[in-house]
């Protein structure tokens, strides 16, 4: 295992991370209401009143809810627990409304489950998830209105959270970002959050202390909040790690404490501490009964689980033989992977393959386009590689097809036609051509006799030169060989 | 003449048009107007929107139409939020708070066609047993000591809907019980209350002191009228997720089924000490009636009776700091500013609750906190088990049980204790119910030797409320309770 | 178990109730007489009993997923004790 290690003054120091990410739950409505979840409403507008805490609102369980937390649970092969229960979680809170937090803190509805990641050079390591719970999401207070006031929207109060809790097995800001590109990876498989880092919807609490290689048991950890992108998380536990050896290093001790990551400087900062006695008094929510699962519900669940990336990818390397490099690209979304699978199932399998990863993807680069918006359908691509299969283009002249495929959005046959592509495949016509290149070179042809073998090539381009590209490469190499060796 | 009606009886007159809504509903609001200045039971009145809907029954009744309740005047608890019309709890910090939502107990009365005469004072968020604890003044029970002028209280939390009930301002009021607030006042002030099994009433829009105890009743001059009142705010609620999904029985049906052969048991732990001698006496009577009437007496045991109220209050505490960390003065209710979000929270929380609705946070916060939460919060909710757990045992022998609803008659608003412990000892014989869910009522079954109403409290099974008017119709026949309070409407001053 | 002055405030911070030093003194004393009073629960044996959640008479109810409230930004703002357009306001919260 190639091992991740921070030089200090006094020697090696390894890091012990472990995250709780927040992903919002795809529904229709909220955790406990019938609200709206949607993004970006008008301020105030998808609250309802159990959302605004108004005296006697009481909450009622969302169904599809909690069918997510159960999916997402099978999904990180993670124990479905049967009971589980909703307790409060007290304070005080602008963008609270009820004063409390409604979470799971003593059981929740998922225990532990493990997520596999995979580092550079195909390393892989198992990652525990220790819980996964569901909790509301608070409103969202604006500070930039106004001088001397914030502004309360409540649209965000009450969506449904899922919080998802990894043991401290991450040891690397590499592993560290692959485990959250896996988790949203998994989540957006099955549907149960859209993994939108920039609108919030996936947020990540990272949990970093150091210590000194070989030393057993934890030292204290900070939680850096709220970090919203691959990025922030691998460049946050760095600076934070480096932080805590220096501290460490300098004689002193590490206190516990909650600090913000400042990307713009580059540097953690411990929060103004919203309150000096922080005491969140868990206790069960009385207006909710305990949920209790029925084992057929789960079940049901299960069988309509869709296809997970590992499973994916296994199928894929099967199906189609693609390599694990290959299946690994293929499957990093699931829309991806559809679209391959569109193109592959009704071609060559190899051409296809090497068609997305090369041309296909270079031009979603180009355009700047996602495969969701791809400006060439798989049925387009399909039937391009239809084209060179079955020898009406070549590959060369299909390069040239896709470029005008992306440009116009014609498809590739009506293209061929347009531009008068197809491939000669009239033998007749190639011999007469390779004929008059041989008679216009006659001192290379007998250079070549004489045994300079290179010359092949050069009469191959003029060929095809000679015939815009359109030549069937193989019949242009039959012919030549046949007529030089007259 | 109009204060002799019962809610029964109005309902049955008002059919056959011997009396119109509108002159129902008027006769009312006069007495309000007459006697309600010194009562005090009423936090708001809405004696416009009264009659505006007695002329809206009158039409439906004419035709032969309207609900159970069609034209009955009645009071509704200021706990119950009501649409457009202001909704306080007791409380400054509600002071102006309008709902723009009905709660779903006041919206099925008044589907039935009920009418809201306004809203009833209690204790501060029903925190109380005196009706003392209101911001919006104490309420003076209508009973009076004999050759005593003396203010006494009507009991609490819901001492106003038992006040107006019993004063003859409305034929039947809505109340609710945490530990006792429908019962207690019920004895107090010598009407009939009924706190059903927990889940029975929906407690969408009611304002919550403790979720899990908190239960809607009625309250009205007898069981009959408790009966209908109940048939109509009963049933399930998909917007409260601890309402059970059970049919309502026509409750009304049931006070004429007796108790022959029915198992009545007699907890022998509710017999204290220092039990009261006219209410043990009362007891007495209570059994030898219910035996006249064909039950067989048991004697059972409730062992862990005495943990009741602690328990009690470390339970109701302990929801009651969370359910009222929402009036924090964002989003409605009272606000007095400062200069930081936790100012404003602290100065708007210390000028809109009342001395003992703070005592009450500051313990259930207490309690809940890190280092107390097993010590307290989770050793009562285990002790709350072994509660259960006495009546459920116990309803393996019996069908219900019979006891004292309070350990006194009302008392003067000067007799309060300052001790809040001894205060909390009101309810003692009315908490353990509640702690367990299961439904209990009061009807009055006598005077004390100073004049003041004593109740008698059944205790039933889970949705057994049908036993329980059966047998309490027993007791209200044999008790013939006809007295009147000194203050009633229909005593001209 | 003795509940000092200086706990007294900092429940009272935590329940955010503004106390002046009198009145901590007064709830003290208060909450100090209830608190030995339930530590009577101590005596009760409580082994092996669950703590109660819920009567035990129903479990959780499930609602369909689907959008029935919102878009009632006028009753939620009805009762604003202050507000600036569709935003309830409180006085500028530092992060």
């Amino acid at each position: 295992m190639s091992s991740y290690r921070i030089t200090g003054e006094t020697g090696e120091w390894e890091i012990v991370v472990g995250m709780e990410v927040h992903a919002q739950v795809v529904s229709q409505s909220k955790l406990f209401s019938g609200a709206a979840t949607e993004y970006g409403g008008e301020p105030n507008t998808q609250v309802s009143l159990v959302d605004a805490g108004f005296p006697g609102m009481l909450p009622v369980l969302n169904k599809e809810c909690v069918a997510q937390a159960i999916r997402t649970g099978l999904g990180l092969r993670a124990q479905v627990n049967k009971y589980s229960r909703f307790d409060r979680k007290n304070y005080f809170y602008a963008d609270l409304p009820t004063g409390y937090q409604i979470s799971q803190f003593e059981h929740p509805i998922i225990g532990e489950g493990k997520v596999e990641i995979e580092l550079s050079e195909g390393e892989k390591r198992i990652i525990g998830v220790t819980r996964l719970h569901l909790e509301q999401d608070a409103g969202k207070s604006i500070h930039d209105q106004d001088p001397t006031r914030s502004f309360i929207d409540l649209n965000r109060a009450g969506v449904a959270l899922m919080e998802i809790v990894s043991e401290p097995d991450i040891r690397s800001p590499e592993e560290a970002g692959a485990y959250l590109r896996k988790l949203r990876q998994i989540l957006r498989y099955l549907g149960t959050c859209d993994g939108n880092m920039e609108e919030g919807s996936m947020r990540a609490d990272v949990n970093v202390s150091v210590r000194p290689v070989g030393e057993e048991g934890y030292r204290t950890r900070c939680e850096i909040k709220n970090l919203n992108s691959v990025r922030y998380v691998m460049q946050a536990i760095e600076i934070e790690a480096e932080r805590q050896i220096t501290i460490w290093e300098e004689g002193e001790t590490v206190d516990q404490e909650t600090r913000l990551f400042d990307h713009v400087k580059g540097e953690t900062r411990t929060m103004r501490s919203k309150d000096d006695a922080h005491d969140y008094r868990y206790f069960p929510d009385p207006d909710l009964l305990p949920l209790e699962l029925e084992q057929s519900w789960i079940d049901e669940l299960n069988a309509a689980l869709p296809e997970l990336p590992e499973d994916k990818r296994a199928r894929l390397e099967k199906d189609y033989g693609v390599s694990q490099y290959e299946s690994g690209v293929l499957t990093a979304e699931q829309s991806i992977a559809d679209f391959y699978e569109d193109v592959a199932r009704g071609a060559d399998a190899r051409l296809a393959t090497n068609w997305m990863l090369g041309d296909f993807f270079a031009a979603l680069n180009r355009t700047g386009r996602s495969i969701e918006d791809s400006p060439v359908s798989a049925q387009g691509l399909r039937e391009l590689l239809g084209l060179i299969s079955d020898s009406t283009i070549n590959g060369k002249i299909a390069k040239e097809v896709l470029e005008d495929m992306v440009e116009t959005g014609d498809s590739a046959s009506a293209i061929v036609d347009r531009k008068g592509l197809r491939q000669v495949t009239d033998s007749s016509a190639i011999e007469a051509t390779v004929q008059g290149i041989l008679d216009a070179n006659a001192d290379k042809v007998a250079e070549y006799k004489s045994g300079k073998d290179k010359l092949f090539g050069f009469f191959v381009g003029q060929t095809m030169k000679a015939m815009k590209g359109k030549a069937n490469p193989a019949m242009v190499n039959e012919v030549l060989k046949k007529l030089l060796s007259a | 003449m109009v204060f002799d009606y019962t809610l029964a009886s109005a309902r049955d007159a008002l059919r056959k048009r011997e009396i119109s809504a509108v002159e129902l509903v008027n006769a009312h609001l006069e007495a309000i107007e007459r006697l309600d200045g010194r009562l005090n039971s009423f936090i708001t009145r809405t004696p416009d929107q009264a009659r505006e809907a007695a002329k809206a029954a009158d039409e439906l009744l004419a035709k032969g139409e309207g609900g159970a309740l069609c034209g009955i005047p009645l009071g509704i608890k200021d706990l119950f939020a009501t649409e457009g019309v202001r909704t306080t709890a007791a409380s400054h910090i509600l002071d102006n708070f309008i709902p723009p939502y009905e709660s779903t107990v006041t919206a099925n009365l008044k589907r039935d066609g009920a009418i809201s005469l306004g809203k009833l004072n209690l204790d501060e968020f029903a925190m109380g047993s005196t009706n003392l604890t209101s911001a919006f003044g104490g309420v003076e029970n209508p009973w009076k000591r004999q050759g005593s002028d003396a203010r006494l209280v009507p009991g609490g939390s819901s001492g106003g809907s038992a006040a107006a009930v019993a004063a003859g301002l409305v034929l039947g009021a809505t109340g609710t019980d945490t530990g006792g607030s429908i019962r207690q006042p019920a004895s107090f002030c010598g009407i009939a209350g009924v706190k059903p099994t927990y889940g029975r009433c929906s407690r969408f829009g009611t304002i919550a002191f403790a979720s899990s105890l908190d239960q809607a009743g009625p309250m009205a001059k007898n069981l009959r009228d408790c009966a209908i009142m109940l048939e109509s705010m009963a049933g399930f609620d998909a917007k409260d997720s601890t309402s059970v999904d059970k049919a309502v029985p026509n409750y009304e049906a049931a006070l004429d089924r007796g108790v022959k052969g029915m198992r009545v048991g007699i907890p022998k732990e509710y017999r204290t000490d220092n039990l009261p001698e006219e209410i043990a006496a009362l007891w007495d009577q209570g059994i030898a009636w219910l035996k006249e009437a064909g039950a067989e007496i048991v004697d059972v045991s409730l062992p862990h009776t005495k943990y009741g109220l602690p328990t009690y209050y470390i339970a109701a505490l302990a929801e009651a700091s969370s359910n009222l960390a929402r009036y924090d003065g964002v989003r409605y209710g009272e606000r007095v500013t400062g200069p930081s979000l936790d100012a404003l929270y602290e100065a708007t929380r210390a000028a809109g609750f009342g001395d003992e609705v703070k005592r009450r946070i500051l313990l259930g916060t207490h309690v809940l906190s890190s280092g107390y939460y097993d010590a307290y919060y989770l050793r009562a909710q285990k002790v709350r088990t072994l509660l259960q757990r006495d009546f459920l045992q116990a309803y393996e022998k019996v069908d219900m049980l019979l006891a004292p609803t309070a350990p006194s008659g009302a008392f003067a608003w000067d007799e309060k204790p300052t001790d809040p412990v001894q205060v909390y000892l009101n309810d003692v014989f009315t908490v353990p119910a509640s702690l367990a869910g299961v439904p209990a009522l009061s009807v009055p079954a006598g005077l004390d030797s100073k004049g003041v109403p004593l109740g008698l409290q059944l205790i039933g099974r889970f949705f057994d409320e049908e036993t329980l008017f059966a047998a309490g119709h027993v007791l209200e026949k044999a008790a013939a309770f006809s007295h009147r309070p000194t203050l009633h409407a229909g005593v001209s001053a | 178990m003795s509940l000092d002055a200086k706990k007294v405030a900092r429940i009272a911070r935590l329940a955010r109730i503004g106390l002046s030093d009198d009145e901590v003194q007064t709830y003290q004393k208060d909450m100090e007489g209830i608190i030995d009073w339930v530590e009577q629960l101590n005596e009760v044996d409580i082994t092996d009993v669950p703590p109660m959640v819920g009567t035990g008479l129903a479990t959780a109810r499930l609602r369909d997923d689907v959008v029935t409230d919102g878009e009632r930004r006028d009753d939620v703002l009805s009762n604003a004790p202050e507000r600036e357009g569709p935003f309830f306001t409180v006085p500028k919260v530092v992060e």
